[in-house]
């Protein structure tokens, strides 16, 4: 026997190699593609400050294998630089900080490149940007000097650029993401349970007769082959034989939901030693999520209500194929089929017949979208693969930045601010009577308050966040949101910069693969009740 | 404020920006916190890191930052290359290396003044009298094995009378770009064993199908490994370590995934299988250990009020859609095996064998013992060990609860040798 399947084994195969195996378990979770699109990154951190956010947010980044960065950081490493940034040791005292923290970066991971600037005295950031390879993301730290902002901002116009604002001072962090545009993500990772679309209420015909065929001596069927239909076939079954009684209408209410749950239950036989059927179980559990008509998500009617704002967004690849959904949708009244089936008690070549058939469908339906790909100008290039991506992700690709960020001024920017503070502050006075939390808001504000200077007293921070709530002398928040502030008087605590850190770069991450989902656009982290909030400022 | 006196740590320059947090009083620091006398007390204070991998290099690195300047370290694992990527004191040249041994020394090497020492040994090693020695304890695992013993250990360590018995347990874990962070005061808050139910193990895949009807690549790996390996025994002992081992099983899998036409096994599928790996990123670390370390700061010093007493004590981390933390308070249980005094309804059928009953304690999310051996009010049913009593008792396995005698209502009481101390409570209540 052994000898026998010792000469069906394959050929010998080549194990992973030395990078997968060091990279295997984000591997994991971003796959070789995003792999790639982080080993072809440069990232630039503009340092700031006490100077210990940033370089944590790098080293979550040199180690799983940036391509390259660099950091632009003016002051010089000081007694107060040690305890708190773990990149310095004695050796880097009065040495740039740029400089010691880079090299010691560098150790973490011999595949990822960085430089340090300024060199010498007299190189500007502004030659930096001018000189440099074009950056695919740049981060800055407050507090910063208000004329570098329209240096990064008129950077990212021009190169399409994201940009992340930092901010860490005592228990207290804030981050800002600015897109420059809208963002779409189709590959979001959702649950795997959220991406199971069975069609049992309307399958299509070689579905529907799959089914019909297996069950269609159901009550004649021996134990053994009753037990192992799969529920798929189950449903269609039971829908079939409820429609019969119910004018040819699926069970739609919760109320019928039940009664039809019911149903299934009761079909199940109970006279086998298991004393009962694990199939109708899972039939059962699954009612209430598979008897679902198709319908539009509201991120992906976001994205078919969108027009594209310039003509690069025209002519890029999601947005064609965006409207090629679209068009499917809009005929076929429901999406591409994602393809993929859960698993379910049956027997195997039953199984794996079923799962043909969902893929087969699947194809058929990623075919047609990209037949209208392909009809549409720009189209004709269009990688299939992204296609099959879209096709396979339709329910739940995502928009992020959505009305575009750079189209705004100033002035309505301040307007957008001060309107979710007021409300932020308005729901306050229910969630204090309810006993829930509070908004993070103030401590955004307290932050805030002091991007551009190094420190401030509680009574110089409220006085700043007075020009946005008038009375944030009287709110009890803000004012102990500016005192937390004001104590930290611009300093670090090392655990709060490490947790912001380890969020900022997950969001580089995000933004860098375009996988899973980014913050749209403002995250707040308390470290006294340790929880975060995002908002869209 | 800003001008209140800042008491500083023997090197004031140095911890210029902790200081001012730590030794300052703050809009929500308590009455009783005496900023006087923080710095040189955390300076005193023994902490102890369980785990020096993901998790536990970052807490090193934290803490060492932090102002705690006497460090405990335990791990028993050596260095491996898909440690790197994240484990970031660990270079190629420590590959095969202790973690605690390379962590410590390296922290010790970045951070003058902090002492760090390691132990390269297992957790269950230790007695009581080695975690009494600290005041704090911080926990990066990957194991709920060794959480549950720590946290078993530390509860049965409490005495009422001697307030030093009382060691603070701040516990992290990480899952791709999820996590929790939470803290536990032994006897006083919810323990690890109360929230054992919300890290619920993967339903296991029943036999029957590994046997005769897989479906899926998982499936076939998991033939290959629990079926194909005890039978032909390729190698005396199997090292889900060594390529070569994984490589025979996923051939294994392959050859079986083929006969049935099942699509998607590879060599890292099967990896990922055998040794249940779990993703993992150095930005999740990098937040679920500063949170813990955030609260070891707080517990420490006083200087904001921390997790765990009396409000919220557990925080949940989620980053893949967006950033969404969940910070609540997670009620102690009474009938908590380990913290409670009550005994734990158990719903049972009493046509079960006992052998059905033992089985279902692995599955159970409240209770996960792999190895039960259960007692009646009156008799020993069943005990794995020693071998003299299995035997003795084994013949009770094919007896059905009610031939044994078990009534509606009687506790049994459970033990496994993962949790040596402790015995789980459990009143039967039969299903109708």
């Amino acid at each position: 026997m052994t000898e026998i399947v010792a000469s069906q084994m394959p050929p010998i195969l080549h194990g992973p190699s030395e990078k997968e195996r060091k990279y295997d378990r984000q591997l994991r979770l971003w796959a070789a593609s995003g792999q790639a699109a982080l080993e072809s990154a440069n990232i630039l951190l503009v340092n700031s400050g006490a100077g210990t956010v940033g370089v944590e947010t790098l080293k979550n980044l040199v180690l799983p294998g940036i391509g390259r960065f660099a950091i632009y950081d003016d002051r010089v490493v000081d007694e107060a630089d040690l305890g708190v940034n773990f990149f310095l040791d004695e050796d880097s005292l009065g040495k740039p900080r740029s400089q010691c923290v880079t090299e010691l970066l560098l150790e973490l991971n011999p595949e990822v490149q960085g430089d340090w600037y300024p060199k010498e005295d007299d190189a500007t950031l502004e030659s930096l940007l001018a000189a440099s390879p074009m950056f695919t993301v740049i981060m800055y730290t407050n507090p910063v000097r208000a004329e570098y902002i329209h240096l990064f901002e008129s950077y990212s116009r021009q190169h399409k650029t994201p940009l992340v604002a930092i901010h860490s001072a005592g228990f207290y962090s804030s981050f800002q993401l600015h897109l420059p545009g809208a963002f779409p993500i189709v590959d979001t990772h959702p649950d795997e349970t959220a991406t199971t679309d069975l069609r049992v209420l309307s399958p299509w015909s070689e579905l529907g007769e799959f089914a019909r065929n297996m069950a269609i001596d159901i009550d004649k069927l021996d134990d053994h082959e009753h037990g192992h239909l799969p529920y798929v076939v189950l449903l269609i079954h039971f829908i079939d034989q409820w429609k019969r009684s119910h004018r040819n209408e699926y069970p739609s209410t919760y109320k019928d939901k039940l009664e039809f749950r019911r149903l299934v239950q009761t079909a199940a036989r109970t006279g086998n030693p298991e004393g009962g059927e694990e199939n109708f179980d899972e039939a059962a559990a699954a009612v209430l999520k598979a008897l679902v008509p198709p319908s539009l998500p509201s991120g992906l009617k976001e994205i078919f209500d969108y027009q594209p704002k310039d003509p690069d967004e025209e002519s890029s690849g999601f947005w064609i194929i965006a409207s090629a959904v679209k068009d499917f949708y809009t005929e076929n009244g429901c999406l591409p089929l994602p393809g993929n089936l859960p698993d379910m008690k049956a027997k195997s070549y039953v199984y794996i017949q079923l799962q043909n058939i969902y893929k087969r469908k699947a194809r058929e339906d990623v075919a047609q979208v990209l037949g209208r790909v392909r009809a549409i100008p720009a189209g004709e290039h269009i990688d299939p693969a992204e296609v099959e991506l879209f096709c396979k992700n339709a329910a739940h690709v995502k928009l992020i930045n959505a009305t575009g960020g750079k189209a705004e001024v100033d002035t309505s920017l301040a307007g957008r601010l001060k309107k979710v503070v007021d409300q932020e502050l308005a729901n306050d006075e229910f969630a204090k009577e309810a006993m829930m939390p509070l908004s993070l808001v103030p401590i955004y504000l307290a932050l805030q308050a002091t991007a551009h200077v190094a420190s401030a007293s509680a009574q110089e921070i409220i006085a700043e966040v007075a020009k946005v709530v008038p009375d944030a002398a009287q709110n009890e928040s803000i004012a102990s949101a500016a005192q937390e502030v004001a104590r930290a008087e611009g300093g670090e605590l090392h655990n709060v910069a490490a947790l912001t850190g380890g969020m900022v770069a997950q969001e580089m991450i995000k933004i860098i693969t375009k996988q899973y989902i980014p913050i749209d656009n403002t995250c707040i982290f308390d470290g006294i009740n340790s929880r975060c909030q995002v908002l869209r400022l | 404020m800003a001008s209140a006196q800042v008491y500083p740590a023997s090197e004031p320059a140095r911890w210029k920006y902790l200081d001012r947090i730590r030794t300052r009083r703050g809009p929500y620091t308590t009455e009783a916190y005496d900023p006087s006398m923080v710095a040189e007390a955390m300076e005193n204070m023994m902490i102890l890191v369980i785990g020096a991998g993901g998790l536990g290099c970052e807490i090193l690195k934290n803490l060492a930052l932090s102002g705690f300047k006497n460090i405990h370290v335990i791990d028993m694992d050596t260095i491996d290359i898909s440690n790197l990527n994240r484990q970031f004191l660990f270079r190629q040249a420590d590959v095969g290396s202790f973690k605690a041994e390379v962590a410590a020394k390296f922290v010790e090497k970045r951070v003058k003044g902090v002492k760090i020492t390691p132990h390269n040994c297992k957790i269950q090693d230790k007695d009581e009298d080695f975690y009494m020695k600290f005041q704090l304890v911080v926990c990066g695992l990957d194991s709920i094995e060794a959480r549950r013993w720590i946290n078993a250990t530390l509860v049965n360590m409490v005495d009422e009378e001697v307030e030093d018995s009382y060691k603070p347990l701040i516990d992290g874990g990480t899952e791709g770009f999820k996590g929790q962070a939470r803290v536990i005061f032994p006897t006083i808050t919810s323990c690890i064993e109360c929230q054992l139910d919300m890290h619920a193990p993967r339903p296991a895949v029943p036999l029957c199908t590994l046997a005769s009807i897989p479906r899926q690549p998982e499936h076939c790996i998991e033939w290959a490994h629990v079926i194909a390996w005890d039978k032909e025994k390729p190698f005396p002992k199997l090292d889900k370590d060594d390529s070569e081992h994984i490589t025979w099983l996923y051939q294994k899998a392959l050859i079986r995934a083929r006969e049935f036409n099942i699509p998607g096994v590879t060599y890292s599928l099967t990896q990922g299988v055998v040794k249940n790996i779990i993703p993992a990123i150095a930005a999740t670390n990098s937040v679920i250990a500063a949170a813990c370390c955030n609260e070891a700061l707080k517990i420490a010093s006083s200087c904001a009020p921390s997790l765990g007493y009396p409000d919220n004590n557990y925080m949940m981390y989620s980053g893949n859609d967006s950033i969404y933390t969940y910070t609540f308070k997670h009620e102690k249980k009474d009938d908590c095996p380990v913290c409670g005094n009550l005994a734990r309804e158990l719903v049972v059928d009493p046509e079960w064998t006992l052998c059905e009953l033992v089985e279902s304690f692995a599955a159970r999310p409240e209770a996960q013992l792999k190895k039960p051996s259960i007692r009646a009010e009156s008799k020993t049913l069943y005990m794995q060990s020693p071998a003299s009593l299995e035997e003795q008792t084994r013949p009770n396995l094919k007896k059905t609860l009610r031939e044994l005698g078990l009534a509606e209502g009687e506790e049994i009481g459970v033990t496994d040798p993962a949790f040596a101390t402790v015995s789980f409570k459990f009143k039967l209540k039969f299903k109708q």
